[in-house]
């Protein structure tokens, strides 16, 4: 089993060359109007608006769809729980409302990830939220070994086979090999870390103060349209549910 | 007497100690995703009863207390967990932001016992507790997300196993995980590895 | 100060060790000049390249002792080259160090295209850098240095990670930089590659003696088929070619195979398949009795192939060198005592008895791969199945690793081995199969 490959969206869509920030932003501004609200009417609404963000960003929906078919199996579960034990007897409206709200929260973060480069991301954080470089650029470095790791992972199996472990078979020694096969790693990994810290410090970045920066990133106009219009549509959807008597807020039970 | 310029014991950050808590976390990313599989493929069923979703919970718990537990500076609790909550979100690409919440709370709940401790309290009672607050930070964000029409009935299976696997596999586990990777002195760098002197 | 290096009476004691890495260290090195540091794995080349570029951490606990000097700006270039790349996109990583320095923002990326053609780099910018091969990391991380712009420049065994062609085009670039004036330290254990490249060689300790004994004539008794396999083709998940495609070989008792071909032609994912650790897309790797290595348990498949990997960790499964020894013994059913018995065998034969209690992380990278051919030896296999055994060696455990594998050869294993270290090649098989692009050349 290899990591899955990341979704890849067309990079020429309207939204997909906004800037990561703002991207983040809008996606924050709808999980927290849908952590708010608890009826099955809002998340409906938003996730006409995500969808519409799909298309937008150039994310093939159906190669979405599949992605998250593991959330929609959670959803379900959730919502069966919900629905049956929630308080105030089994409800349909409950477990729907739940069901819908949990796939709108992830699907809004999801789109937002999708389509952004880690790299684009740790630059719109030092550049415009002014995080700390050394910790932006530190996590930025670790992160290119991921697929590294993920082959280490593989390897360490096949090495385990190789002197006679791992035959599958009982939970506890099932749990016990995933235990080990973790430590290994981790083993692995840090020495990668330590090499890695070297490196980087023979390059200047321990005592530099202050950096100039390779890659400017600008945030436009229509990176503020973005959130501009995304609040509108969150707060509009609330009004509406109001105006519509069908809003449920999480504090207002 | 310390020597006023020995950073391992003060707040100040080096490269090596960003670097790998982000590894850490990074390794973590992928420890997580083998542990979906690990139990999504053999057994949906299992997994979707309360009392093993309570059991399983320990593990994403892990790298609040281990980072603390390894690199000893304030902030380490929070910045792992968090950074793992993230890979989680990029590999698995069907958490997104929410997790990075759900990481966020973990971690800081974590940071906050190791700050009570003053940051200097490391032993297998410090890492318990910061499991435990871990979880109950997890629980509360899970309250909110997932079950907001819950009343505390509906949680009386889930969270004692949960409070039971965050205690063992997050405090008890990070505490032994930290020991045994000192054993093999990767932790040389770190205040975490001098219990081990070598020749 | 003509002196680029100047180091008097140095020593250095790395932070929660009792003994010092290095002590009463003399050493010059005039501006211009090229120096070679040897001397047996521990007599402290690193620390003093680490030591030259300023890098040791005295805030962690670490002592020094002595002067140190050093005039100009120092560069440094390390062994792996996957741990030097810092960013995801090539000319994002030349441009890192030159941020660090705070390089004005317009200067930047003329000095890293620069930089990239200096070196030779064929991609563009946004080249990302895990579809690099190792040669091409290491010039990426040469680039990165050279864009500083370094008087000085270090090398800790630039080319041990690396394949022929990936260590020439290195060595290639250490001799421009030694053209342009650069003083340079090199340390590097394949003194004769070197030499040409140095004007003077610095011994830090005496060697011991490590000859590798002139090639025997072919091994004598070549027995029956261990394994074959017919029609492999395989592929890893998710990707689009196939890694090997219609390979037929069979490996006999008292024989050494050696598998070579470049990065990415399939000799690792070869040996793999021939060790029962992967599952062929088609055709079978059957044993001599019939049985489908693939499909065989883990404790099964231990007892008729040894299988030793290219990092020695990924093996590691113990917290003491004897008690992993006897991890494949038992296994396969054999009694507590009688795996003890045959855990201080291997260690004695192995020179390892002094680190028996010693957990396996901790040991040198020579000793850990001798520990890791031990424990691949411990169930007595009639097959043994290598990695690229010398990756990263020095040249003493490399001559212990020939004899070695000479005698369990002679013995009447078989012995399959992926590498592209020719020396070994030429030292140790019977037999070679090339392979190019998953096929047989």
């Amino acid at each position: 089993m290899m990591l899955l490959s990341p979704l890849r969206s067309d990079p020429r869509a309207v939204l997909a060359a906004a800037n990561p920030l703002a991207k983040l932003g809008a996606a924050a501004i709808v999980m927290l109007v849908l952590f708010l609200s608890v009826d099955p009417v809002t998340p409906l609404v938003l996730l006409s608006a995500i969808a519409l963000a799909v298309r937008l960003s150039g994310i093939p929906p159906r190669a979405l769809l599949v992605r998250c078919a593991p959330l929609f199996v959670a959803a379900t579960g959730a919502a069966f729980v919900n629905g049956v034990f929630g308080s105030g007897g089994p409800s349909l409206a409950a477990a729907a409302a739940t069901g819908l709200r949990l796939i709108a929260i992830a699907l809004a973060g999801v789109v937002a990830f999708v389509t952004i480069d880690p790299t684009d991301l740790a630059d719109g954080l030092m550049q415009h939220l002014h995080a700390s470089p050394r910790f932006a650029l530190g996590a930025l470095a670790a992160f290119r070994l991921l697929p590294i790791f993920a082959t280490e992972w593989e390897t360490i199996g096949l090495a385990r086979r190789a002197r006679g472990i791992d035959d599958g078979g009982s939970w506890p020694s099932r749990v016990a090999s995933f235990r080990e096969r973790s430590f290994t790693l981790l083993v692995a990994a840090i020495r990668r870390g330590v090499r890695l810290a070297l490196a980087m410090d023979a390059r200047g970045f321990a005592t530099m103060s202050g950096r100039t920066v390779a890659r400017p990133q600008p945030f436009t106009d229509r990176d503020r349209a973005l959130l501009l219009a995304t609040m509108a549509i969150a707060v509009g959807t609330v009004v509406f549910g109001h105006a519509l008597n069908t809003w449920r807020g999480l504090l207002l039970q | 007497m310390a020597d006023p310029r020995a950073s391992t014991s003060s707040s100040t950050w080096r490269t090596v100690d960003i670097v790998v808590a982000a590894v850490i976390a990074v390794a973590f990313g992928v420890v997580f995703w083998a542990w979906n599989a690990l139990w999504a493929t053999t057994s949906p069923a299992f997994t979707a009863l309360p009392a093993s979703q309570g059991v399983l919970y320990g593990v994403w718990l892990v790298p609040a207390v281990l980072g603390g537990l390894i690199i000893r500076k304030p902030g380490a609790a929070l910045f792992c967990e968090l950074l793992a909550a993230i890979v989680s979100a990029l590999i698995g690409s069907q958490w997104g932001l929410d997790t990075l919440v759900s990481g966020a709370m973990q971690g800081g709940a974590a940071e906050i016992v190791f700050a009570g401790g003053r940051y200097r309290s490391w032993g297998l009672g410090t890492a318990v507790v910061a499991g435990l607050a871990s979880a109950l930070a997890a629980w509360l964000h899970d309250m909110v997300v997932y079950y907001p029409d819950l009343d505390i009935g509906g949680w009386a299976i889930f969270v004692p196993f949960m409070l039971v696997s965050a205690a063992v596999i997050a405090g008890v586990g990070s505490y032994y995980l930290t020991r045994s990777l000192a054993q093999t002195g990767v932790l040389a760098s770190f205040p975490s590895g001098r219990t081990q002197s070598r020749v | 100060m003509a002196d680029a290096i100047g180091i008097r009476g140095w020593g250095w004691r790395h932070p929660g060790r009792a003994a010092w890495a290095v002590r009463g260290l003399d050493l010059r090195v005039e501006r211009g000049e090229s120096v070679l540091l040897t001397g047996p794995s521990g007599s402290g080349k690193s620390t003093v390249l680490l030591g030259i570029a300023g890098l040791l951490d005295r805030s962690g606990g670490g002592e020094s002792e002595g002067a140190l000097r050093v005039d100009g700006a120092v560069g440094i270039v390390f062994q792996d080259p996957e741990t030097q790349l810092v960013m995801a996109r090539a000319g994002d990583d030349v441009a890192f160090g030159l941020e660090n320095h705070c390089v004005p923002s317009v200067e930047i990326w003329p000095r890293v295209h620069a930089a990239l053609a200096s070196v030779g780099f064929p991609y563009p910018d946004d080249h990302p850098t895990t579809a690099l091969s190792g040669g091409e990391k290491q010039r990426l991380a040469f680039a990165g240095v050279f864009a500083l712009g370094p008087d000085i420049l270090l090398l800790d065994e630039p080319t041990a990670n690396l394949d022929a062609e990936g260590a020439r085009l290195v060595r290639g670039l250490i001799a421009q930089a030694r053209e342009r004036g650069r003083t340079i330290v090199l340390v590097d254990h394949d003194i004769d590659a070197a030499r040409p490249l140095v004007d003077r060689v610095i011994e830090l300790a005496a060697f011991d003696e490590a000859v590798v004994p002139p090639r025997a004539s072919r091994s004598p008794a070549v027995g029956a088929a261990l394994v074959r396999a017919a029609g492999i083709a395989f592929r890893y998940p998710a990707a689009e070619r196939l890694a090997l495609e219609g390979i037929d070989i069979d490996i006999h008792a008292g024989e050494a195979v050696a598998l070579t071909g470049r990065n990415g032609s399939g000799k690792s994912t070869l040996a793999l398949l021939l060790a029962g650790l992967l599952r062929p897309l088609r055709g079978s790797v059957t044993a001599a009795d019939g049985a489908d290595l693939a499909r065989l348990r883990a404790s099964a498949l231990v007892r008729r192939v040894g299988t030793v990997f290219q990092d020695p960790e990924h093996q590691f499964v113990r917290g003491r060198a004897d008690d992993e020894l006897m991890v494949g013994p038992l296994r396969t059913g054999m009694t507590r005592d009688v795996a003890r018995a045959r855990a201080a065998e291997l260690l004695e034969r192995l020179r390892l008895t002094p680190l028996a209690a010693a957990n396996p992380f901790t040991l040198s990278g020579g000793e850990q791969r001798r520990l890791s051919v031990a424990t691949a030896l411990a169930t007595d296999p009639p097959l043994l199945v290598l990695d690229e055994p010398t990756y990263g060696q020095d040249r003493v455990t490399y001559a212990e690793l020939v004899a070695l594998l000479r005698a369990s050869r002679d013995e009447g294993r078989g012995i399959v081995f992926a590498t592209h270290d020719r020396a070994l090649v030429g030292a140790l098989a019977d037999r070679e199969v090339r392979l190019e692009a998953g096929r047989a050349a």
